[in-house]
């Protein structure tokens, strides 16, 4: 059975480093892969998704609603714009962080409050402090590996090569920062 | 050796192995990328163009040079190109010659969602539709060779998923080919009528073996699953069919789609009970399948609009309705976009904010297009590249007529979008004695579509420096006797400039000029000409802060108004000092962070 993984969050926050790394293992395990995004206009801050789907042989490179086996939400408010995406009996791995709007900063509209609550009601879902964890570490940009680290944990994919995809894929001097992050993220996704 | 790579990247590298020399675009999404990835191969001379029309014209002559020759647009950008495009047909190629056009169903990024598929029909032109990355590369490399045995540019339509999307592409070596002799054919090249006639019947051949080619193409072939019902697709929508009914059904997957091949669909729509044509747009197959005489069911089935993902075929052909988890309103806030922290485009509307009850904004296609939105609302209609000045000046010349209506037309565009139609247009102005106020918000790069290079930003494609327009120069050449440029961030100088345009009843041109903060590459002169750029950050004195709430109407991301203190904070992470703020508070509580 093909296997569909969905990434939100915030223009900045890593979601295609985290897809690369993601989508880079898969192949080296032997998986057929598709990945899909929509690039719209190169202003920073809004909202933004990558899709990965993986199997034996993977036709639509789009996840359609109802159809993710797991969404990695890297922002609060990002996870409950596209929970539709979920399946019923899927997963959501949350970090528990919330990045404003131009609406919300300005004051025009309040910061929702409760999303962790009422999606985890509705939803399977695993909190993780990512950004946090990442300040911890000393970089709050690899947050968004901290989050590859749970997914691996979550999905059981931690057999694949991900420290071969990070020295891929990242630049050499913070393949040291990210291999922990990964690490991190394994480990805390087990105790949340 | 397989790589992950989207359709983009995949044609880039097919550009590659076909042994292409030359490659000139304007960008435009989904189709931007083309010419970046291509330009990451040495062996290949790739540049960005000023216009579509001017980038394919290059590739004629590349073309006609004996290089093979690619020239890739979004969309709307082949109605920009088309008067070459409907020639080119007519001459022909010597080298090999190949157009990508990329559409956008459900338009993501564009202004309308045209089926360019029409124009291969309308121009006579063989045209190659890929469904994936491996298909893009793949058609890429035949596009080459059928140009040159069929003598005809090729047209290879993606989509904005196949442009996009990413899927493994088995990676080959670059055949490289030397450059055609080019020897002088006037019959063929020189388009007057009489040669046209000739080359009218040159093309009709051409398309008539280009009907027998299509019935055996590789790219046109039957998947027999052994169903009674079938689908006819072409593109992304092939992949989103089997996605949706896998191998409940027989397929006829069509690549190859100018012309289509008559025999295959006829027999196909013969072997089967029912068949569907699943197609995105237009109802480009269907209506051919109905020429044949052939009952399929297309565009009475399926939405007129947007992509035919497998839950759209779903929702269509089974009558499945996916059950998803359900959303909650109340826990969203949309992230409308905005102009960034530091863009120079903000202090120069805030300031023509003010004047909103004596203009009237037409506008045109760039980031600057934000301003139709809050906080500004200064926009009042975006029709294409380049028509702000001439839309503007034909409604000013209505306006004019009007004895309760003394309103004057601003019209804005971007440094881009001025040397891609808008020195057109305000020639236009000039020459006939208009009286608008003409606006070239100058951030010396091509930035919604993600910082291109252009004409006026000092760099080229392919690194090297290169000349900068003098935008100024180019309107006083023009005629413009009334021309200024300004920092936009300095707000006293640009509400005086606007009254100052206000106050001539001529043409009057003001460029705002400061560098896009996304901008990367500089050249030494500008250093020089942008001194202070983005050197100290701006702060708030929080005793001072009356929570009044001015600086918001700047519509800056960096301003956080806090609800409990009642107060606005500067998020040092984004703010980088721009000023704009600072000048808008009417309680000096806004300084410099080196002051607070
Ligand atoms: C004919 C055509 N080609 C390309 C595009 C894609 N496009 C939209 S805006 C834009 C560039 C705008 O650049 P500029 O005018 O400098 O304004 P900026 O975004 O930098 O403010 C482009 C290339 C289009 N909409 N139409």
């Amino acid at each position: 059975m093909n296997q569909s993984i969905k990434l939100v969050g915030v223009g900045g926050q890593g979601t295609i480093l985290a897809a690369k790394l993601i989508s880079t293992a898969l192949i080296q395990a032997g998986y057929d892969v598709k990945m899909s995004e929509i690039h719209g206009m190169s202003q920073r801050g809004g909202s933004v998704s990558s899709e990965i789907r993986y199997g034996d042989k993977v036709y639509s490179p789009v996840i359609e609603k109802g159809h993710a086996d797991v969404i990695v939400a890297f922002e609060q408010m990002e996870a409950a714009r596209y929970i539709d995406y979920l399946k019923p009996d899927g997963t959501l791995l949350l970090n528990d962080h919330k990045i404003n709007s131009m609406l919300t900063l300005s004051g025009k509209q309040p910061y929702p409050q409760g999303i962790i609550e009422t999606l985890s009601q509705q939803v399977k879902t695993v909190v993780l402090k990512g950004t946090k964890l990442a300040e911890q570490l000393g970089n709050a940009k690899a947050m968004n590996v901290i989050m590859v680290g749970a997914l691996a944990q979550v999905m059981g994919l931690t057999d694949l090569d991900f420290a071969a995809a990070i020295r891929e894929n990242v630049k050499p001097k913070y393949v040291d920062l990210n291999l922990k992050a990964f690490d991190i993220g394994l480990q805390h996704s087990l105790h949340s | 050796m397989k790589k992950l790579m989207t359709g983009n990247e995949a044609i880039a590298r097919g550009a590659f192995e076909a042994g292409v020399h030359f490659a000139s675009a304007y960008p435009g999404t989904p189709s931007t990328e083309i010419l970046e990835n291509v330009a990451q191969y040495k062996e290949i001379v790739a540049e960005w163009a000023p216009n579509e029309k001017v980038a394919l014209e290059a590739v004629i002559g590349a073309s006609i040079a004996g290089g093979r020759s690619l020239a890739a647009m979004k969309h709307v950008g082949v109605n920009v190109a088309a008067d070459p495009l409907f020639t080119f047909s007519y001459t022909g190629v010597n080298g090999g010659s190949v157009l990508i056009s990329a559409d956008e169903p459900g338009m993501y990024s564009s202004q309308n969602e045209q089926d360019n598929r029409n124009y291969a029909k309308a121009a006579k032109i063989p045209m190659l539709e890929p469904s994936n990355s491996q298909e893009a590369k793949d058609m890429l490399v035949d596009a080459f060779d059928l140009s040159e045995t069929y003598d005809s540019v090729v047209m290879v339509r993606m989509t904005t998923r196949v442009c996009h999307s990413k899927s493994l592409v088995e990676l080959g070596e670059r055949h490289a080919v030397e450059p055609r002799p080019y020897e002088p054919d006037l019959a063929k090249y020189v388009s007057v009528p009489a040669n046209g006639r000739q080359r009218r019947h040159a093309v009709e051949a051409r398309m008539n073996r280009l009907k027998d080619y299509t019935e055996t193409s590789k790219w046109n072939h039957v998947v027999d699953n052994g169903a009674k019902i079938g689908v006819i697709a072409s593109g992304m929508s092939y992949e989103f069919a089997w996605e949706a009914l896998g191998e409940t059904v027989d397929y006829l997957k069509l690549g190859f789609t100018n012309p289509l091949p008559k025999q295959m669909i006829a027999d196909f729509c013969d072997n089967h009970d029912t068949v569907y044509v699943i197609e995105e747009n237009d109802p480009y197959i269907e209506e051919f399948a109905m020429t044949l005489g052939k009952r399929v069911i297309g565009s009475e089935l399926f939405p007129y609009t947007g992509e035919m993902t497998p839950d759209v075929i779903k929702r269509c052909v089974l009558g499945h309705e996916t059950e998803g988890v359900d959303i909650h309103p109340e826990l969203l806030v949309n992230r409308p976009p905005t102009f960034c922290s530091g863009c120079p485009h903000r202090g120069f509307f805030y300031e023509l904010g003010k004047k909103r009850k004596k203009i009237i904004v037409a506008g045109d296609i760039g980031c600057y297009s934000l301003a139709v939105g809050e906080p500004y609302r200064m926009m009042e209609w975006l029709i294409c590249m380049g028509a702000a000045y001439s839309t503007a000046h034909g409604a000013q010349r209505i306006i004019d007529m009007k004895d309760d209506d003394n309103r004057r037309l601003v019209a804005v565009m971007g440094d881009s979008t001025f040397f891609h139609t808008g020195i057109n247009s305000l020639l236009n102005t000039i020459y006939n004695g208009g009286n608008t106020i003409n606006i070239i918000l100058d951030n010396r790069i091509t930035g919604m579509t993600g910082q291109q290079d252009n004409p006026g930003s000092g760099f080229k494609l392919q690194e090297d420096d290169a000349a900068i327009g003098d935008i100024e120069a180019i309107c006083r050449a023009l005629g413009v006797n009334h021309v200024r440029s300004i920092d936009p961030n300095n707000l006293k100088l640009v509400k005086e400039t606007i009254n100052w345009a206000l106050d001539l009843d001529e043409t009057s041109v003001i460029i705002t000029n400061w560098p896009c903060v996304l901008k990367k590459k500089f050249k030494e002169e500008d250093y020089a000409a942008y001194q202070d750029m983005w050197k100290t950050k701006d702060a708030v004195l929080e005793d001072k802060c009356t929570g009044c709430k001015a600086c918001l109407r700047s519509g800056c991301p960096s301003l956080v108004f806090d609800p409990d203190k009642k107060k606005v904070r500067i998020d040092p992470n984004t703010c980088v000092g721009c000023d704009v703020c600072l000048q808008i508070c009417p309680y000096d509580a806004i300084v410099k962070e080196e002051t607070a």
